[in-house]
Order: structure tokens, then C-alpha cells, then sequence
């Protein structure tokens, strides 16, 4: 059992990668680089989370996932869960593993690279072709964009790309 | 939230909640009008991303009203629900109704009205948001980078229905400049800090109001040149001040309208 005083940082971290988005299940907070600070101390662990958009509906059932993973270690007896602000999310947080479970999910990773007038591309998600579409840039939640592939005639999304630049 | 928050002084911590009343009012509301869309928008895809705007920009609300909450003005959703008309400090032109009819009955909403207002008041939105990132109130200069992400996409999307219906039919470009009109002519309270000026101002929250209005023109002139329409005048004095509580029979409409089932119950979780 993990006593008060020998609780890690890492073991938090750990129980973080089973946190998953509450729409993509192939992808965990840790993942979509949201979570930004662990701190433990004696048996109070406090986690620091950066929100992807500010109004995302789902900011508040990742609060209680998060906070409801963590309770569940052994010797913890009290979790905070933040979210701060600074530093601002940035789609350049999202970790390969993380582009790498949302291309399982269907959902094209966010670009990292933006035009000189803002556009940006990326790949079907389905089948790789770069023959795709920009249907919408505002999709079924705050962070997606609806494309469409003309190789396999799919419709897919796209995280979107946010950045300081912009 | 940071751990170099400097103590506000009385005076510099009310022109902060002053100015913060006005930043979370102005998108509250402005969500509000664009949430009376849902499912009324020209054809799907507009009632997607409108929609999505509409959701980012109550967030935008939240955050402001969270502010406040931290500095002892209120509980957040209090602050958002329960305040009457003449507590209100948004402009006047987020108030207005989106057209004829209601939403639950015959709405007769006017577009044009909708993509001028929407044009226009995001490209002040980002003309204080780039002035907010950075305020001398650290708190609000971090919300504000954030924030300037997500209209980065609002603005582009009001640009291109801007645009496009100005270069579109004759009737199109009748209704838009008929709909610019009737923006312009609430548009005097948008960069006003009311009676609140001198100490808002004072403590470089956010730039002055002249200044405000001198970026947002410029920002909108190359719009106007490549159309080839006249650019709009921002009024000098507004018919009513909604930084000073001046408001229409609109507001006290849309406020009964949309703090109804938070009155419901006050003691709800939400």
C-alpha cells in the first residue's frame, strides 16, 4: 500500500492515463496535454488542468473523472482538481500517443503547421489520402472541425489547431 | 491565477469589477441573441458553427463572471441570472432581439441583422481582447490570451458571411446595409466605460476608449475598401449608455426569458 509519505507524483501521473476524454475514449487527459501540474502533499493531491476551450461543456465531468481516479489511490485522502489558464492550451500539447488515439477514434490530429492566411490541412484519418475537404470549421464540439475525404468518400473530423500565434 | 497577484487597491479593485461587468454582460447577453438561433440558422452547417461561437462565448461569460466571483462581487451564476435591467452594464447592441417574433412562436429573424452585429462586435471583441492580454490585472490578461485563440475562428467566420453577402444580390447587399444602419446606431455605448471611465482608464486595465474605437476602424477598413462601401460611423453620443444601466424593454425580456428555470429553484446544483 502506498502510505502518505512515499506518494508519488508518478503514481497520480499513472491513474491520469486512464482519464480519458469524455467522448474519445481512445485518449486520455494526459494525452490531449491538459493536465499540467500533480502536486502531492501528505495526503492531499492537487492536480492542475488546462482547459482546451474555455465554454467545452465537458470541462466539468473531467473535473470529477479526475478527481474520482485519484481518490481511488491508496493513502490519498483529499484531491483538488484546478483548471488554470496560464499557460493557455495549445493543440501543440496533444502528445503522439495522444494524435495517435484519435486517429483510432476517426478524429485527424490538429495540424502543426498553420498557413501564412490561417488555413491549414490534414490528412483522412481513414484511409491517409490528402484528398479532403474543409466542410466546417466549427463542429459537433468546441474543439472539431467537420472535413471530408474524397479517396473514401467519409466524412471525418479534425481537432482543431489553436495556437498563440493566432 | 498566479502566484504573483499583486494586492488591488479600494479603487483599483472596483474599476476592475467595473470593467469585468461590462466584458461579461457584453458576451452574456450577445450569446444569448445568438442562442435564439439554434435550429433557425440559414441551413445546417450555420446552425453548427453558430452554435459552437454561441457556446464558446458563454464560456468567455463564465470566465468573466468568474473573475468577479474571486473578487468578492457575487456567486458567478447569480451574477449571470439574477441581476435586473438597470444592474446590466453590456451594450445595448447585444440586447437587441434578433428580428420579429419569438423563437418558441413565428420568428421573423433578420440574418443580415445577425452577421453585421456578430461582424462588428467580434472585431471589437478582438480589438479588447488584444488590449486585455496586456492588462495590468494579470488574472484578466490570462483569460484574454486564451480567449483571443477562440475568436480567432469567430472573426474568420463573420468576415467570410460579411463579405460574401455584401458581394452577393441586390436585395443581399439592401438588407446588409439596411442591417448596418441599425448596428451603427447602437453601436456608442460599445467602446464607452460609462460613468466608470476616469478610473477604469486610470489603472491600464485595458486601453482607452479612444483607442479602442481608432483600432476597430482599422481593422475593419480594409473590409470596406475591398467592398468598396462606405465606412461606418461610430456615434459620438449613444441614445442610451448601457455601461450606465440604460437599457430597452428588450433586456428585462431576455433576462426573464433566460434566468427562468434558475429561478425555478436557487438552491439547485448545477
Amino acid at each position: 500500500m502506498v502510505t502518505t509519505t512515499d506518494l508519488k507524483n508518478d503514481t497520480v501521473l499513472q491513474v491520469l492515463w486512464n482519464v480519458k476524454d469524455p467522448e474519445i475514449d481512445t485518449v486520455s487527459i494526459v494525452d490531449l496535454g491538459m493536465v499540467e501540474k500533480i502536486e502531492a502533499e501528505n495526503n492531499h493531491v492537487t492536480v492542475t488542468l488546462l482547459p482546451t476551450f474555455l465554454g467545452c461543456p465537458a470541462l466539468e465531468i473531467i473535473r470529477e473523472n479526475t478527481r474520482k481516479a485519484v481518490q481511488g489511490i491508496p493513502g490519498v485522502a483529499e484531491v483538488t482538481v484546478d483548471f488554470i489558464y496560464s499557460p493557455p492550451w495549445t493543440s501543440d500539447r496533444v502528445t503522439e500517443q495522444g494524435r495517435a488515439g484519435l486517429k483510432e477514434f476517426g478524429i485527424a490530429a490538429p495540424p502543426r503547421h498553420l498557413e501564412e492566411d490561417g488555413s491549414w490541412h490534414v490528412d483522412c484519418p481513414y484511409c491517409d489520402s490528402t484528398y479532403v475537404t474543409m466542410e466546417n470549421i466549427f463542429g459537433p464540439t468546441a474543439c472539431r472541425s467537420i472535413l471530408y475525404c474524397r479517396s473514401c468518400k467519409t466524412p471525418f473530423e479534425a481537432m482543431k489547431p489553436v495556437s498563440t500565434l493566432m | 491565477m498566479s502566484n504573483t497577484e499583486k494586492v488591488l487597491s479600494v479603487e483599483e479593485r472596483e474599476a476592475v469589477k467595473a470593467l469585468l461587468f461590462q466584458l461579461a454582460d457584453d458576451d452574456f447577453l450577445f450569446s444569448y441573441r445568438a442562442s435564439e438561433w439554434l435550429g433557425l440558422a440559414p441551413h445546417i452547417e450555420e446552425d453548427v458553427a453558430s452554435s459552437s461561437i454561441t457556446q464558446d462565448t458563454m464560456g468567455h461569460s463564465a470566465m468573466y463572471y468568474m473573475l468577479l466571483e474571486n473578487l468578492g462581487a457575487g456567486k458567478a451564476d447569480d451574477l449571470a441570472h439574477l441581476r435586473p435591467a438597470e444592474e446590466r452594464r453590456n451594450s445595448v447592441l447585444t440586447e437587441r432581439v434578433n428580428g420579429e417574433g419569438y423563437y418558441m412562436d413565428t420568428p421573423q429573424y433578420d440574418w443580415a441583422y445577425t452577421v453585421v452585429r456578430s461582424y462588428f462586435y467580434t472585431q471589437a471583441k478582438k480589438v479588447k481582447i488584444d488590449s486585455l492580454r496586456n492588462s495590468s490585472y494579470e488574472p484578466l490578461a490570462e483569460v484574454a490570451i486564451k480567449v483571443n485563440m477562440e475568436i480567432y475562428y469567430h472573426l474568420m467566420h463573420w468576415r467570410v458571411w460579411f463579405e460574401q453577402l455584401l458581394s452577393s444580390t441586390e436585395d443581399a447587399k439592401v438588407r446588409m446595409t439596411d442591417a448596418i444602419k441599425l448596428v451603427m446606431a447602437d453601436f456608442g455605448d460599445v467602446f464607452s466605460y460609462g460613468d466608470q471611465k476616469e478610473a477604469i482608464e486610470r489603472f491600464d486595465i485595458i486601453a482607452t476608449e479612444e483607442d479602442l474605437e481608432e483600432n476597430w476602424i482599422l481593422a475593419i477598413t480594409p473590409m470596406f475598401e475591398k467592398l468598396g462601401n462606405d465606412l461606418p460611423v461610430v456615434p459620438k453620443n449613444a441614445e442610451r449608455n448601457g455601461r450606465n444601466g440604460e437599457h430597452t424593454r428588450d433586456l428585462v425580456e431576455a433576462i426573464a426569458t433566460l434566468s427562468e428555470v434558475y429561478r425555478m429553484d436557487l438552491s439547485a446544483s448545477w
